[in-house]
């Protein structure tokens, strides 16, 4: 069994602002870290290959810096690792990133399994992985939080919905993308950072693609624009509820209701 | 449809796409093959070429901004019931299509019980109920439902479209903005229409952060998803003015990968870090009594109880339900506090809750430092008739979608 698991690389605190003068982004973190998300991603990968058989290939989008996210997925055990780096992919949104990543997969002639993490904290949009699904025409199932059966025909997962889990079964090929809690993401071991220090990082720019036509990446193929960032509203200030015990009771219930907290 | 894209060096000219097209949508044309207005984006044509020659593509730009009107909201039913969020992007439709005197139309896709269901949709101010009852679309499967919902929008050709960020709506909305080519914005918080009908998304970017405020201005329609309890949803009104519309399924829009095995209502075992409500205990409860009023202000809230370390020393909380420093570290979206002081060591574990009400008979308290509700008063006082309150709140709610 072939399985793609798609991870991203992150900054490593969320810890930004917006400098009110200028209206740009000051990221205070510098370094980069593995979506932590994509970690039950990589976890659950290896899992269905050491139960089933096969290999994974971790694939990612992003600058050439992603390297260093790849020799740590080496660390935990991936057989492959691909990055998808240029300069025309720069800007993509989740449309174009997506499509982008949807090609990827067709450069390594597909695969049986891909797995996404349920998203990512800098885009946070959890959309890739549906998004690439419909890319690739295949059937997916979102915010899986544990197997029920896996073996070399079909998956079988346990996912969760509003208020009920449901049981899905899906034919290769198929994407799920999930939760996190499905598994306990293992450490990188030294032994197989050891054993895959040689391992090599496979690098596929633009001109790889079988799709050329540059109006579907980066900038130019995303439909959405971000206009601009502003900080949030201040919180509101404190309320104090006063009266005897059941107004306070009625009033908190209000306050509550029109804050839409309730 | 201008989404059908053919690449015309590709094309053999061979028709097995006319042939298999369910809807008799596609003709040989001069240039190849033309798609008429009977196309419902169902992605046949796309499978069955052999030549790959078919996709479904919108260019920036090429969308006719005329073309598209109105707002479609996804109403999303859940085990036989349409859940709540579908009102309040009702209510959010007809407040951003006011203006433009846009029509607000629902989606109402569902096995059996779904066309009655749509029949208490009619009250509250929407245009038309596109209902789609199949039995084959009683749970949801991605692949499917994204047929459906596309059938539904080639017919209405909508400029917006609105679905819930429920755990269905974020696994179908991506799929279908992405057949449509256009984009979809996530988890807004606040929308507005600017009179170019362009829909301006703002949404939290960077952990709540810094806000970002996003524009879909070259294709259509405009995919938003929204979180329940954001917006608010409108009266009902005691006349119904909406009309059902009854859509056939076509057995291509059931046939899916995917095999439902089991549906069942979730077991609550989740930990206290993962719940939206926790209601805790502190040494102001003195007594099994107490104890007991704590759990059913947990219980009306659907929440969690949990406690100050003091009262785990007392003998009343557990453990792995204390919170702080030596306990956990919870950041729930309400967290209500009896009889907490609000000590340094209990305060770290909780203090970046969304909303935090304290009840505490000191006034001085530090709880009330950190409080956004302060309410200075016996919680043996305050927490029955607030309990009281609450399930009042809760009849009204579970009767607003009653039939009559
Ligand atoms: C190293 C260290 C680590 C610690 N870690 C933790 C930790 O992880 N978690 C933790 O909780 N504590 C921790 N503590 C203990 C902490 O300092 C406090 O002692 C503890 O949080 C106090 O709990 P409390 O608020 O329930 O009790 P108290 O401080 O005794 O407060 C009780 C409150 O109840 C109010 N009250 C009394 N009767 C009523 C009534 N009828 N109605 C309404 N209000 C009433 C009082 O006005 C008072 O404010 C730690 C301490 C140390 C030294
Ligand atoms: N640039 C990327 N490269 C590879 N995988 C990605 C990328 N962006 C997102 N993903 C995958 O899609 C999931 C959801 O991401 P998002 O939609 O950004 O929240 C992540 O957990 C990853 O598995």
């Amino acid at each position: 069994m072939k399985i793609i698991v798609c991870i991203k690389q992150v900054p490593d605190s969320s810890d930004v602002a917006i400098d009110p003068e200028s209206g740009t982004l000051i990221r205070m973190g510098q370094n980069a870290k593995t979506n932590p998300y994509d970690l039950y991603a990589i976890e659950t990968a290896l899992r269905i290959r050491d139960e089933v058989g096969g290999t994974v290939t971790a694939l990612t989008m992003g600058p050439p810096q992603a390297e260093e996210m790849m020799r740590d997925a080496y660390m935990m055990g991936v057989d492959e690792t691909v990055v998808m780096s240029d300069r025309k992919f720069a800007g993509s949104d989740v449309l174009a990133t997506s499509y982008t990543l949807s090609q990827g997969i067709k450069m390594l002639e597909g695969a049986d399994l891909i797995i996404c993490g349920k998203q990512t904290t800098d885009g946070d949009t959890a959309q890739i992985g549906p998004a690439i699904a419909e890319h690739l025409d295949i059937p997916h199932v979102a915010w899986v939080k544990s197997l029920e059966e896996v073996n070399d025909r079909f998956i079988a997962v346990v996912h969760q919905m509003s208020g009920h889990v449901q049981v899905s079964e899906m034919p290769y090929p198929c994407l799920i993308t999930v939760d996190k809690d499905i598994f306990v993401p293992r450490l990188p071991s030294y032994k197989t950072k050891l054993s895959t220090r040689e391992k090599e990082v496979r690098f596929l720019s633009f001109a790889d693609l079988p799709d050329k036509n540059l109006s579907r990446f980066g900038i130019i193929g995303s439909p959405t624009q971000v206009d601009k960032m502003f900080p949030p509203e201040a919180a509101e200030g404190q309320v104090h509820i006063e009266g005897n015990s059941v107004e306070k009771a009625n009033r908190l219930v209000a306050l509550l209701s029109e804050a839409k907290i309730l | 449809m201008n989404f059908i894209h053919f690449d015309v060096d590709k094309c053999s000219l061979c028709h097995v796409c006319i042939e298999k097209c369910p809807f008799d949508a596609l003709h040989m044309g001069e240039k190849g093959i033309e798609v008429g207005e009977a196309c419902r984006m169902c992605g046949i044509c796309v499978k069955a070429c052999p030549e790959g020659a078919i996709r479904f593509e919108q260019k920036a730009g090429q969308a006719d901004k005329s073309q598209w009107s109105g707002i479609l909201v996804f109403a999303e039913q859940e085990q036989g019931e349409i859940h709540p969020v579908t009102l309040e992007l009702i209510g959010e439709a007809r407040r951003l299509g006011g203006p433009k005197g846009y029509e607000v139309n629902v989606a109402l896709i569902g096995g059996e019980g779904t066309a009655e269901r749509a029949e208490m949709l009619k009250r509250y101010g929407v245009d038309k109920i596109y209902a789609y009852e199949h039995e084959a679309l009683g749970s949801f499967k991605a692949d499917s439902y994204t047929k459906v919902m596309a059938d539904c929008i080639t017919r209405m050709q909508p400029s917006v479209v609105l679905v819930g960020a429920t755990a269905l709506g974020r696994s179908l909305a991506p799929r279908l903005a992405t057949r449509f080519h256009t984009g979809l914005t996530a988890d807004c918080t606040k929308l507005e229409m600017r009179e170019n009908t362009d829909l301006v998304q703002i949404r939290p970017a960077f952990g709540g952060n810094v806000m970002a405020q996003i524009l879909s201005t070259e294709s259509r329609p405009q995919f938003a998803t929204v979180r329940h309890k954001v917006m608010d949803a409108p009266e009902r009104s005691a006349v119904a003015t909406g009309e059902v519309v009854f859509c056939e399924v076509a057995e291509e829009m059931v046939s899916s990968a995917i095999k439902v095995r089991s549906v069942h209502a979730a077991e609550r075992s989740c930990g206290i870090e993962e719940e939206d409500v926790l209601v805790v205990a502190g040494r102001g409860v003195k007594d099994e009594k107490g104890m007991e009023l704590v759990k059913a202000l947990a219980d009306v809230l659907g929440g969690q109880v949990c406690c100050t370390r003091a009262l785990v020393e007392e003998g009343y909380g557990d453990p792995t339900r204390q919170i702080g420093l030596s306990g956990r570290t919870v950041k729930p979206k309400l967290i209500v506090t009896c009889g907490v002081s609000g000590s340094i060591q209990f305060a770290s574990g909780m203090k970046n809750s969304e909303c935090i009400v304290a009840i505490d008979a000191d006034p001085e308290a530090l709880i009330f430092n950190i409080a956004h509700y302060c309410i200075n008063d016996d919680l043996y006082e305050v927490i029955p008739p607030l309990v009281e309150r609450l399930k009042q709140k809760k009849e009204v709610c579970s009767h607003a979608f009653s039939l009559s």
